[in-house]
């Protein structure tokens, strides 16, 4: 395994998991939710929504943190190298896959392996094999 | 108040990930990529999150309500079963080949990227199919 140490980010990438892990604290012991995205996003979507105001709310909060940082710095690089065609099979997995799974990366990476849940453990081991899968075949094996 | 605190941690929660990297979809890959040039910036930031977040959920265990006075909703399955990792793994396979999750993917449509926004137009399709299909298994 060759490490990419010129790219590896250790202090941004812990500063910026607390603050997402800052954000779950929050959302928990203030509204007693968990902060899974899909599934905030995915309660938007059900066909008798309820409790849509925190879950508007919330995503608020994500899609204006953009604007928000670039009032103290330049947004960092971005680089998004799948093409569309790629993009729209990606986001009906990913929308599919994390309604059927009960959660994402935030819900059961960060929420679920938090409070120690064994199931989200197991879905967290299950989409990040599936993630490493398919980027080895994407660019090693194809 | 419920909804201020929502608003105030979905941002905390976005700027977090732009601090991190995991909006930039090109890092997320750069981890994912076992076989290639490594990037393992993206384990810390689960280590960080985790490290916040667990005393909250330690501490949030034994209550019923919330500090706002909201009932304590977490998650009550505990049943690991075929639905759970197929799930997985088809978000799995999605997260691979674009480099984006769902919060990673309202950042960059926030960041008013068009890519962001046909991801996001995808996602919120594949969860409309999945509450199609309910409504189909549900109703023989």
């Amino acid at each position: 395994m060759h490490i990419d140490w010129m790219n590896f980010t250790p202090w941004t990438a812990l500063a910026g998991g607390a603050l997402i892990g800052l954000a779950a604290a929050c959302l928990l012991l203030f509204n007693g939710r968990i902060a899974g995205i899909s599934g905030i996003v995915g309660g938007l979507l059900r066909p008798r929504a309820t409790d849509i105001g925190w879950r508007l709310a919330f995503v608020a909060g994500l899609l204006i943190a953009p604007s928000v940082y670039r009032l103290f710095a330049a947004l960092p690089r971005i680089r998004i190298e799948a093409s569309w065609p790629v993009l729209v099979v990606a986001g009906l997995l990913v929308g599919l896959g994390t309604r059927y799974g009960s959660g994402c990366t935030s819900g059961h990476g960060v929420c679920g392996v938090s409070r120690l849940s064994p199931r989200s453990l197991a879905a967290t081991l299950s989409f990040m094999a599936a993630g490493f899968a398919t980027v080895a075949l994407l660019r090693h094996v194809v | 108040m419920t909804i201020l605190f929502a608003l105030f941690s979905g941002l905390i929660f976005g700027l977090g990930l732009i601090v991190a990297g995991m909006a930039n979809p090109e890092k997320v890959l750069a981890f994912l990529d076992l076989g290639g040039r490594w990037d393992p910036s993206l384990a810390l930031v689960m280590v960080g999150a985790i490290a916040c977040a667990s005393g909250a959920f330690y501490h949030a265990r034994a209550r019923r309500l919330s500090l706002l006075g909201a009932t304590m909703q977490l998650p009550t399955a505990t049943r690991i079963d075929r639905r759970l990792l197929g799930g997985s793994l088809l978000f799995g396979i999605g997260w691979g080949l674009a480099g984006i999750c769902p919060g990673p993917a309202l950042v960059l449509l926030g960041a008013a990227l068009p890519k962001g926004l046909i991801f996001v137009c995808a996602m919120l399709t594949g969860m409309l199919l999945f509450e199609g299909l309910e409504r189909l298994t549900r109703r023989p």
